[in-house]
């Protein structure tokens, strides 16, 4: 058995989308990715999953609104509270158990629609240890991640700077990454220094868009053109108290094991050819990529300077632009992660197609105050 | 209803799903613990009734409703730790109301692909946090352009669909009134029970309107509670008990959003989810095969409406049945033979104590003094929500 992506589509991503709903651009990565699998959702599909969490949404039961456009009504329908690859997760696990042979996997973020992000993840913390801690605006607690990793790590302003500088020139190759820029480290340095450590620029700021992959059995995959399969999910968390956090992304490393055993992948930085991982904060980058054992710890942050990361270097990781050029998805980043390397796969990915690669890894976190995440290794 | 015959590889799993231990809170306003600590409690009866250990677990499934009902954004993980969930793969599933039987469906899945061994489902539900009432949460779950200017709430369009149901088949409120009188007194042999008693068909038509025809004793109450179920494979299963109770089928279906545009008197979305339980199953005439019911009954009028959804009486027939006390816990149809939402109470999600625990408990004869009078092999639970909008439909078996 086996599963494997027959078909994307996407719309966005743009840092605002004013003349379209959540609905219309659901539907527009919809029928793009149909018509990519050329399948008819009415007749074809056996499930369809959406992953979206109800206060992102705006809604008490967000589920009800998912249907109809994605031609899912009066079909075996659901939500998955979690991060897109969660619910690459799910669909392989309907195919694999045989409740399916056509999943579909739907996520979207219409940020731009949020007045006061802030206020919506301090919701997310416990109310009576967390919720009330002072003033101060969530992304103080991933500043104070960011404290412990860097001190521990004994990485400097300039190695975190680089993550910046490499994924926001990444994205100026990538026609769908709003926040592009031709920045060098020096600008970085020069960006305000609003939650210390951390300074403006190292925080992806929000962006709207939608993801939708058509995911099939291996008995239908075969005939379909270019399919990627899915080698190996894993999703994982730690706790949801934020004083007993490891504070080192554990929940990648444990997702990522699961994944890699799934896809019989023993030595992660030679087998795999490049990555996407969650980067909402730039030190992100550097812890995730140690947890996905894609680099020793102690020597991240200097490979990254040295360029291993780079889209020419030995291991390129987030050609796409990341969630530094692209934008924070919410749930559906780990979307954008794991359609940049399907695109790659495929060959599909335009001026910034890489050469000679064959299995790719997506990663993504579920963001403050979690721990958190999946992981999905594809390959062709 | 006809049910297609199925043969060749549809639903070709990796393995079997059994299920070996339930537990559930008590059912009430529980303003002591929180959602973490009723979690917990669930999850520690199911663990004593399996005979193992929070280390022996791989995976869990959370469900839980609205997240508007605590005040809480990301409501899965702020559960995580208390349910268990804490150091392994842990994932919430969400069809609204429906989710009280699709977090089992969850489960199922999780086993039946080969990811998971041992899968600790759990459902948890703190109602009384929501401020005045909970109804104030539904404010958010209308059409923001087309219902909400309407200033609808769950009452009246529920109002909407008895009233539509009972023009249709010329079913009177009286019939549908003895469905909370078999449920609420159901109930009185539940420990976990938060409003069982016995009353009669004339204290349901005397109480207090709501939005008529539904009137104070045609509704579930609101209610804090949490449920556990444990779901393993068939090797792990041969090692904890002789009488493990097999999955064999599971289903589920969402229609459109648009609920105005849809005939109310039957719902199609539960049919079709049966259908697919059914044809996973093996069972092509429910009516006969089926031992004992646990359809969703929030209002009484909805065990009929379910009943009929799940292919156990034909369209009108369900108040006929239930008149003739053929859904009694010693008729030829034991339905809702826990009590129910009606009698037990209604916690969104954490239903599942009395819908998928209880039809585990059924099949497994451990129910007690609740323990119908028939010998059963097959039963069939189910679950709705949304905008009257999703079916979710297990049906287990004690052979497999």
């Amino acid at each position: 058995m086996g599963v494997a992506v027959i078909g994307v589509g996407y719309y966005g991503f743009n840092a605002n989308t004013p003349d379209l709903s959540w609905k219309e651009i659901m539907y527009e990565a919809a029928t793009r990715a149909y018509a990519d699998a050329g399948i008819n959702p009415r007749k074809d599909v056996d499930s369809f999953i959406t992953c979206a969490e109800d206060i992102y949404e705006g809604f008490a039961i967000f589920d009800e609104f998912v249907p109809d456009q994605l031609g899912a009504v009066v079909k075996p329908t659901c939500t998955i509270c979690g991060d897109f690859l969660y619910g690459i997760a799910t669909a392989y696990m309907h195919i694999e158990s045989g409740l399916a042979d056509v999943a579909v996997v739907e996520a979207h973020s219409k940020a731009s629609d949020i007045l006061t992000f802030g206020n919506v993840i301090k919701f997310a913390m416990d109310p009576i240890w967390l919720r009330n801690v002072g003033k101060a605006h969530p992304y103080y607690f991933a500043a104070l991640e960011m404290a412990q990793y860097v001190n521990e790590c004994c990485i400097t302003e300039e190695q975190i700077a680089e993550v910046v500088v490499k994924n926001k020139n990444n994205a100026l190759l990538n026609d769908s990454a709003p926040y592009g820029a031709k920045v060098t480290v020096e600008d970085v340095l020069n960006s305000p220094m609003v939650f210390d450590p951390m300074r403006k620029i190292e925080i992806a700021q929000r962006a709207d868009g939608a993801i939708v992959f058509v995911l099939a059995s291996d008995k239908i995959a075969k005939e379909a053109e270019d399919p990627v399969w899915v080698k190996g999910v894993g999703w994982w968390s730690e706790t949801s108290n934020f004083d007993t956090m490891s504070f080192n992304a554990y929940y990648a490393y444990k997702s990522a094991k699961m994944a890699y055993k799934l896809a019989g992948i023993t030595n992660p930085a030679k087998e795999i050819d490049f990555a996407e991982v969650d980067d909402r904060f730039a030190f992100k980058e550097l812890q995730h990529l140690e947890a996905l054992q894609l680099s020793k710890r102690y020597e991240t942050a200097t490979l990254m300077q040295e360029g291993y990361f780079a889209r020419d270097g030995a291991l390129p990781v987030n050609i796409s632009g990341g969630n530094l050029g692209i934008g924070n998805l919410l749930e559906a980043t780990g979307g954008q992660k794991a359609l940049e390397v399907v695109l790659q796969l495929r060959g599909l990915a335009g001026k910034r197609q890489l050469s000679d690669v064959e299995v790719g890894v997506a990663q993504a976190w579920r963001y403050i105050p979690t721990a958190s995440g999946a992981v999905a290794v594809f390959g062709v | 209803m006809e049910v297609e015959r199925i043969s060749g590889l549809k639903f070709h799993k990796k393995q079997d799903v059994a299920i070996v231990g339930a537990g559930m809170t008590t059912w009430k306003r529980r303003l002591n613990e929180t959602g973490k600590e009723l979690s917990y409690l669930a999850v520690k009866q199911a663990l004593e009734e399996a005979g193992l250990e929070i280390g022996d677990i791989e995976m869990v499934v959370m469900g839980s409703a609205p997240d508007t009902f605590d005040g809480l954004h990301m409501k899965g993980e702020y559960l995580l730790d208390g349910s268990g969930g804490s150091d392994r793969p842990y994932m919430r599933v969400f069809v609204g109301g429906g989710t009280g039987v699709f977090a089992p469906i969850a489960g199922y899945w999780h086993v039946a692909s080969g990811l998971a061994d041992v899968c600790l489902v759990v459902c948890e539900e703190k109602m009384s946090s929501c401020h005045p009432h909970p109804q104030s949460g539904f404010k958010y779950i209308w059409d923001p352009i087309l219902d909400r200017p309407l200033n609808p709430n769950l009452i009246w369009i529920f109002a909407l669909e008895m009233r539509r149901y009972m023009h249709v088949h010329n079913i009177k409120h009286e019939d549908i009134a003895l469905v909370s009188v078999k449920n609420k007194a159901n109930a009185l042999d539940h420990p976990c029970a938060q409003v069982a008693e016995k009353i009669t068909v004339e204290d349901v038509l005397n109480s207090e309107p709501m939005a008529l025809p539904v009137r104070r004793l045609d509704v579930s109450p609101p209610s804090d509670g949490a449920a556990a179920l444990i779901m393993v494979a068939p090797h792990i299963a041969r090692q904890l008990t002789d009488n493990p109770v097999w999955v064999t089928g599971v289903g589920w279906a969402l229609d459109t959003t648009m609920w105005t545009n849809r005939d109310l008197y039957f719902p199609r979305y539960v049919a079709e989810a049966a259908k697919m339980a059914y044809r996973m199953a093996h069972i092509t005439d429910p009516r006969k095969e089926i031992d004992v019911a646990e359809p969703y009954d929030p209002f009484d009028y909805k065990e009929l409406h379910h009943m009929e959804g799940l292919g156990l009486a034909k369209k009108g027939e369900a108040p006929i049945l239930t008149r003739e006390g053929v859904t009694a816990r010693d008729g030829d149809l034991p339905t809702c033979p826990s009590g129910g939402l009606l009698g037990v109470g209604n916690p969104i999600a954490a239903t599942m104590g009395v819908k998928a625990c209880e039809l585990y408990w059924q099949l497994a004869y451990r129910a007690g003094k609740r323990q119908v009078a028939k010998e059963v092999t097959n039963g069939v639970c189910q679950a709705w929500g949304d905008l009257m909008q999703v079916g979710t439909v297990m049906v287990m078996s004690n052979k497999r």
